[in-house]
Formats: C-alpha cells, sequence, structure tokens
C-alpha cells in the first residue's frame, strides 16, 4: 500500500504521520506543497499543524496551493484522503468536506487526550474495526466544527459523520464535548465515505510507552481495509 | 483603484471573540454595550481603472478565498 503525506509550509505533524504509516506498513512518500504531481498513492495524508500560519482562516492558504489541485482531482476520482487536524481544516476550505472549523467556545488552546465514538462503519476507515470508543489526541485552537443548517441535514441524512466526541463508555453529550462542535462532531465523511477529516490525531497513539494503542488499531485497520 | 471591504461573521455564527471583547468593555465601565462582533477588513489595491471592473475583481476573491461563505458575509464599502 502507498501512502503521500503533503507537507505545507507550517506542518507540523508530518513526520509523526509518516513515522506512524510506515509502522503499520504504508510505503509513504512525502510530498512539498509547491509540487504538482501525486505520486501513485492508495491513501493521501494532510497532515496537522499550522499551515501558512493559520493566516486569514485556518487552511484556506494550503487549500489553494500547487498540489492540492492533484489532491482534488484524486479525491474526486474516489482515492482515499484523510485529513487530521489543520489537513481537516484545509479539507473544508477546499471544499472537499462540508461546514467549518471555528474557534474553540471557550476561546482555549486544547491539548488533551478526549474519547471519541465511531458513529459510521460502513467505509475504509473504520470497516471491521473491533473499537467503538477511542482515545485520541486533540491538540486545537479551531476545531469548533459548523456548519448551515442544510449541510447539517445533508450530513445526517446521508450518515457522514465519522466520529462523536463521547465519554469513554461512548456516551455522546454536552460534557464530552471539548470545542463546542455542532453535534460532537469530530470527524466527518464526504458523502461517498472515500474522503476523511477529524480533529483527533490518531498517529499520536501508536506507542504503548509515550501514549496509548487506540491508533495502532486505527491504522492496522485501514491498511487491512485498503488492501 | 482601491477596494475596501469588510467581513462579517453572518449573524447566527457564535461569535466568542467578540463577546470577550464585550465583556472586556463592560468591565471597564462602558455602559449600555448591546452586543460586539468582530469581522476583518481589506484595502485591495489594482490597477484596474474602471470602477465596476475593480469590484468585480474583489467579489470574485472575496468568494474565492477572502471569505467563507458558510459562516461570512462581505460588502465593498469603498472604491477610490
Amino acid at each position: 500500500m502507498h501512502s503521500s503525506v503533503i507537507t505545507f509550509p507550517g506542518s507540523n505533524c508530518d513526520r509523526d504521520m509518516d513515522v506512524a504509516l510506515k509502522k503499520f506498513g504504508f510505503k509513504n512518500k512525502m510530498v512539498w506543497h509547491d509540487d504538482v504531481e501525486l505520486p501513485k498513492s492508495d491513501l493521501v495524508v494532510l497532515p496537522g499543524g499550522f499551515s501558512y500560519g493559520d493566516y486569514l482562516r485556518c487552511g484556506s492558504m494550503a487549500s489553494k496551493s500547487k498540489i492540492m489541485k492533484s489532491v482534488l482531482n484524486f479525491a474526486r476520482g474516489g482515492g482515499k484522503v484523510m485529513g487530521v487536524c489543520n489537513g481537516f481544516q484545509i479539507l473544508v476550505e477546499s471544499g472537499l468536506l462540508p461546514g467549518v472549523l471555528l474557534r474553540n467556545k471557550y476561546l482555549e488552546f486544547i491539548c488533551k487526550n478526549i474519547f471519541v465514538k465511531a458513529n459510521n462503519k460502513d467505509n475504509s476507515y473504520f470497516k471491521d474495526d473491533k473499537k467503538d470508543v477511542y482515545e485520541f489526541h486533540i491538540a486545537h485552537n479551531e476545531g469548533n466544527y459548523f456548519c448551515t443548517k442544510e449541510q447539517i441535514k445533508e450530513i445526517n441524512n446521508n450518515n457522514q459523520i465519522a466520529l462523536f466526541y463521547s465519554d469513554e463508555n461512548g456516551n455522546v453529550n454536552e460534557k464530552s464535548n471539548p470545542n463546542g462542535s455542532l453535534q460532537n462532531i469530530a470527524g466527518i465523511f464526504n458523502k461517498q465515505k472515500n474522503i476523511i477529516g477529524m480533529m483527533p490525531h490518531p498517529e499520536r497513539m501508536i506507542d504503548p510507552a509515550l501514549s496509548g494503542e487506540d491508533g495502532s488499531i486505527f491504522f492496522e485497520n485501514l491498511i487491512n481495509n485498503l488492501k | 483603484m482601491k477596494i475596501s471591504v469588510i467581513i462579517t461573521l453572518k449573524k447566527d455564527v457564535l461569535d466568542p471573540q467578540g463577546k470577550v471583547i464585550h465583556q472586556t468593555l463592560d468591565g471597564m465601565g462602558f455602559e449600555g454595550i448591546n452586543e460586539v462582533r468582530q469581522g476583518k477588513y481589506f484595502e485591495i489595491d489594482t490597477n484596474e481603472d474602471d470602477k465596476k471592473k475593480a469590484e468585480a475583481k474583489v467579489e470574485e476573491m472575496c468568494k474565492k478565498l477572502l471569505v467563507n461563505l458558510v459562516i461570512e458575509d462581505f460588502k465593498i464599502i469603498g472604491s477610490q
């Protein structure tokens, strides 16, 4: 399985993602934002960070960078694209996913472990996953998911919510919502479910000595589903 | 021609920064403030001399990059 991680100026989770993908068997290539063509890829990842210093709106500049034309073509042709944190912000700014990520409700940068509940397993990212609730890490200032009334209706009708913020037992409620996200949304799919954007970082949970192993479960399952 | 444009958050979008500014102004003793909403302001200097054409160009810039139409509105407030 071949993967590509795009590095934008200001990305800072690109190398962590590279380590995670390689650990679970992907042949990963790093791709610079100014490149025009994507290498052969079964999965393209937009990593976390602060691309272009979060100028204008988070992800807005990166969504217009050169490589994104190829990413858009790849995604529209059904290619698997995963955006994590700033990568999620880039995906909504590029129009590949609906909605927007606003400033966290209480204006705090949040950096902590949280729990998320997988909502839809009928897709390459969570199919056959033995877990329902994952402990992942979040580190963001703009993770407050928001969209229009029409968009949320469509998202629910098409079962596009990938992850909810929950407690460790999978209860989705206001208490388990760290940033004010609409309906506790932590991650969403496009209609076809080949594109996923999520605020939590699975790549930070792949080493039991440092963090946890719920990310390992996610990546192991992902590569098996893509084979 | 220099075009000025302001960008504001749509009415039903939460503006936590505006809220905090409001609270701070209350705390400083400014009375009678109903609401504070924070926005953005751009001045775009183009070499276009025709006002209509310059404004049309800036409108396109707004729709494609400067504004996120899910949460923001924009208004061209001056051309000189």
